[in-house]
């Protein structure tokens, strides 16, 4: 008891310094927390594929009762905002060209004759396609408000369009970012705090100070890596709690399975930001090294773009990335209400990555010569 | 040469007005703890041309700020200063075109070779092509670079740099040259051979020179002396007028039979109301006696060691100056006399003890470098040992290897009875270890470092709580104050505080005295000597030679080898009639060893 004692006091005395390092300079406390705030709210309102407030023109060369109320319906929605109403086919470029509308409505002056013949009424429907994501989510709104229309005009017994979605019923694209950011935003302050607590106290020559303390390399690696992970599930706890509280994005899973979930990530986060710190000689490095690695670690997580739609190499190069598998948990947990035995796969990578870089990084405390 | 007589040969005879004229000058800083700090305060001088004139004074008097002025390169908050009849306010660029400076750390490109940063500096000032081939020529002869043109400049050691510093800033014949602290940190030998650069420049091309240093052997060099502390010039005149200041004041007293003379410079020293300053030197004591005490009233500090006059230097009147500077804002020194046992050593000093360090054989390499190569030496319990060398000749490689900082190439190494290849925490836990630069948390308080430190030491609880209020009053430090905030001396009892903290038997001071004033390295050693007295080992590294005065025993190290071990003494007595004090002993020792490698067949061009 005693001696274990002995083994663990030494490690609670450098956590506290390390802590006191972090805390105490009031910088530091801004730069740790209020990015997470900010970068949350950010991703969640800019980051988005939805349509809102879609920009479009008319050419209204029909002026009858069938063609204002389809675009009654058309304003009705929400998503479009009508930003110009055209007076002849010219006008048309002009408000392309300029993207001051998306799309423009053409509807032809025998519009409402051939409908009430009872002929199929062409209405034109012109896109910009520079911005094809949105065009194309616009052109398929339009489709099924045309479809609705139709509906309509036929007594109600036409066809209705259904969209239904899982997970995301109104698929909206917050719901596929923001819980991934619980994961994503901790991981470059993680990476970074883990990255500059060695390189600072090489620079500064107050790692030599430590190492001629009885502290051994483990004693060393775990009190340098237990505050910076507790600063990383400080991060991921502020996010969840936005994307709870603000956003009102609902749990599905256990809070218990996604914290033990961040806890292998932060983890293996660590492993990776301490080796780079190792390896360091300065804190200029440590950072270098940690903004190299921070954007291929970002794109191959999958947070924005599916893994499965890479190349396989780079599929193969996403295991050594414990971003992944923590984007993928936490959605899963968050979103799907995954339990362990769906998700346990999960802990592989992250477990093997923690295991190799902590470690390395230990054996580099003293290894690694100026 | 002839190149120079065109431009200069005029104003060698003659009275010439003063090239530089400073009035009231005045600068603040931002201190570290954000309060201002003023760096000069109220500063008036002149200079004449055609001199060798020494800026002197210990760090932060004000040197390096005055010289960025006179320089055109700091502007000042107030007063008045014209350079070469210029305003250095208005025309720095007129200044700057013909002066030519040489910064503390010389921008070299690392890089390049030797002949490559030459060509730069020779392009940068504008050096006509048909002047460069003899100019180089001559610069490269005095250097002594001349073998080793292709070599890059990050390769060379410390003195050389700053022997090619010094030749790519007299790449043209500047109208005044200014050199800051030139030889801060080279190596005694490297320090002398720029000396003489720069007087062959002065005598062959009759160049105003002003220089600043912190060394009084280069000031007595120096036609004129300035003496700064804090910003305030304290006095001016040539050293001989200086001297004069404490003629008939100064004594040596041999020590009793058997005595450290260390042990009677601390008596001495610790009578602040009678003695100015007191140091070993050559096994006896320099000291300096305070005016206005009479000099009868010596008699029961030297009880019966007998003090002889002898005759004053430079350094007794700038002791004198600065001692009575410092004591115009606070009457007396700190007392660092508290009761605090500092060590768990207990008094067991002496020759008869069992080494607590043993050293056989030991070797590094670096890849085919070979820093340290095959040394051997002892250390005694309670003894202060001293490794001295130049910059590169491997004593803080050896230093780091006997912290457990670095692991041994080969050999035996042994610390407190403790093998150091196997069980190196043990060993550590015995030892204490003072970095040569700053290095505890800053922005903790001292008490938070302190916790810090005892408790990776394994102390705990009351224990811990004790032992860092007792070392906190022994050192009078502030706990709540923040560590990075603390004046230099501060720093250094704070971090001799937090290598002491857990009793060790052996301390050991990497270059502690390096970049602290003359009064704050006399009370560091008071604390070492007293400390040796209490039976802690001491292991010190330091690169002013005349240190070695109080230490027991020293080795001298050269280029990896160990040159000389043994006392003071004895290693005085070995240089034979050249060494009288430590440095030319050193010098001498170094240049010998030197000179019997390059006469043995295949030897190794020694560069450190």
């Amino acid at each position: 008891m005693e001696a274990l004692s002995a083994l663990i006091f030494p490690i609670l005395t450098l956590i506290r310094k390390e802590l006191l390092a972090i805390f105490k300079d009031p910088a530091n406390r801004i730069v740790l927390f209020a990015p997470a705030f900010v970068q949350t709210l950010l991703f969640g309102y800019a980051a988005s594929f939805d349509l809102t407030n879609v920009p479009y023109a008319v050419l209204d060369q029909s002026h009858s009762a069938a063609s204002s109320e389809l675009l009654a319906r058309l304003d009705g929605t929400g998503v479009f905002r009508r930003e110009a109403t055209l007076a002849n086919a010219n006008q048309i470029a002009q408000v392309i060209d300029k993207q001051r509308a998306l799309m423009v409505i053409a509807i032809p002056a025998d519009f409402a004759e051939t409908l009430a013949a009872g002929r199929r009424a062409p209405v034109q429907l012109i896109l910009d396609g520079r911005n094809s994501t949105t065009a194309g989510s616009a052109s398929a709104y339009v489709a099924s408000v045309v479809a609705a229309f139709n509906a309509g005009r036929e007594g109600g017994q036409g066809l209705e369009l259904v969209r239904r979605a899982w997970f995301n019923p109104n698929l909206e694209s917050r719901w596929q970012i923001v819980p991934a950011m619980v994961a994503t935003l901790s991981v470059l302050q993680t990476l970074l705090l883990a990255a500059l607590s060695v390189a600072r106290e090489r620079e500064q020559g107050t790692f030599d100070q430590l190492l001629v303390t009885p502290l051994t390399p483990l004693q060393i690696l775990v009190g340098k890596s237990v505050p910076s992970i507790v600063v990383g599930m400080l991060q991921s706890t502020i996010v969840l709690l936005i994307s709870l509280f603000w956003f009102d994005i609902p749990m599905s899973g256990s809070v218990w399975l996604l914290y033990l979930g961040l806890l292998g990530f932060t983890g293996a986060s660590v492993g990776i930001g301490m080796s780079l710190s190792s390896v360091a000689l300065n804190m200029q490095q440590a950072m270098l090294y940690t903004f190299l690695i921070i954007m291929p670690l970002t794109l191959l997580s999958g947070l924005i773009t599916p893994v499965r739609n890479m190349p396989e190499v780079l599929q193969v190069a996403t295991y050594a990335n414990p971003l992944r598998f923590g984007v993928d948990l936490v959605r899963r947990v968050y979103l799907e209400g995954a339990g362990l035995t769906d998700i346990y796969h999960d802990f592989i990578p992250m477990f093997v990555i923690a295991a190799l870089t902590l470690p390395l990084a230990a054996w580099l405390f003293r290894h690694r010569l100026a | 040469m002839s190149l120079a007589l065109d431009s200069h040969g005029a104003r060698k005879g003659g009275h010439a007005p003063p090239i530089i004229v400073a009035r009231d000058l005045v600068k603040t800083f931002e201190g570290p703890d954000g309060a201002p700090f003023d760096a000069l305060k109220g500063i008036s001088f002149e200079v004449a041309a055609g001199r060798l004139t020494a800026l002197v004074g210990p760090d932060g008097a004000g040197k390096t700020t005055l010289m960025r002025m006179i320089a055109g390169l700091l502007r000042a908050d107030g007063g008045g200063l014209q350079v070469l009849g210029h305003d250095a306010a208005q025309d720095a660029q007129e200044i700057q075109s013909r002066i030519s400076y040489m910064p503390q750390r010389f921008g070299l490109y690392e890089d390049l070779s030797i002949q490559e940063n030459l060509d730069l500096y020779a392009d940068l000032h504008g050096v006509p092509a048909n002047l460069r081939r003899e100019r180089f020529a001559r610069l490269l002869e005095m250097t002594d670079l001349a073998r080793f043109t292709a070599r890059p400049a990050g390769n060379l050691s410390g003195g050389m740099k700053q022997k090619l510093g010094l030749a790519c800033t007299l790449v043209r014949v500047p109208d005044l040259l200014l050199l800051d602290e030139p030889s801060v940190g080279v190596d005694p030998l490297s320090r002398r051979d720029l000396w003489e650069i720069i007087e062959q420049m002065i005598a062959q091309e009759g160049l105003s020179v002003l220089v600043s240093t912190a060394y009084m052997d280069e000031a007595a060099r120096c036609e004129r002396v300035h003496v700064f502390n804090k910003g305030e010039q304290l006095a001016e005149g040539t050293p001989g007028e200086l001297r004069a200041r404490v003629a008939g004041l100064t004594y040596v007293a041999a020590p009793r039979e058997g005595e450290p003379a260390r042990d009677l410079q601390a008596r001495l020293i610790d009578a602040p109301d009678r003695i100015v300053d007191a140091v070993p030197s050559g096994g006896e004591v320099h000291f300096i006696r305070r005016p206005e005490c009479a000099a009868d009233s010596l008699v029961d500090l030297l009880v019966g060691c007998e003090a002889r006059s002898r005759e004053e230097e430079l350094e007794d009147a700038f002791m004198l100056l600065l001692r009575a500077h410092e004591e115009e804002g606070e009457p007396t020194a700190p007392d660092q006399g508290g009761e605090v046992a500092l060590s768990s050593a207990g008094p067991e000093r002496g020759q008869d003890g069992a080494p607590i360090i043993v050293v056989r054989d030991l070797v590094r390499r670096f890849g085919d470098f070979t820093a340290v190569a095959s040394t051997s030496f002892d250390v005694r319990p309670g003894e202060i040992f001293g490794l001295l060398g130049p910059n590169g000749a491997g004593k803080t490689t050896t230093f780091r290897m006997l912290c457990g900082l670095l692991p041994a190439s080969s050999g035996h190494l042994e610390v407190a009875g403790v093998n150091l290849r196997q069980t190196r925490a043990n060993a550590r836990r015995r030892i204490g270890y003072v970095a040569q630069k700053f290095s505890l948390y800053a922005n903790l308080s001292v008490r938070e470092n302190l916790e810090f430190f005892g408790g990776a030491y394994g102390l705990r609880g009351g224990t811990l709580r004790a032992r860092v209020r007792a070392i906190e009053a022994r050192f009078d430090l502030d706990p709540q104050a923040q560590s990075g905030n603390l004046p230099h001396g501060y720093k250094q009892r704070l971090a001799m505080a937090a290598g002491l903290l857990h009793g060790p038997r052996i301390l050991f001071l990497d270059e502690p005295t390096s970049g602290i004033d003359p009064l704050a390295r006399r009370a560091f050693w008071r604390t070492i000597t007293q400390l040796s007295q209490e039976g802690v080992t001491i292991i010190v590294t330091t690169h002013f030679m005349e240190e070695a005065e109080y230490c027991d025993r020293i080795a001298i190290q050269d280029a990896g080898r160990l040159l000389a071990l043994g006392t003071p003494r004895a290693v005085r007595e070995e240089a034979g009639p050249r060494g009288q004090d430590m440095n030319s002993a050193f010098i001498a020792i170094v240049e010998n060893a030197r000179a019997q490698e390059r006469t043995m067949p295949g030897g190794p061009e020694s560069v450190a």
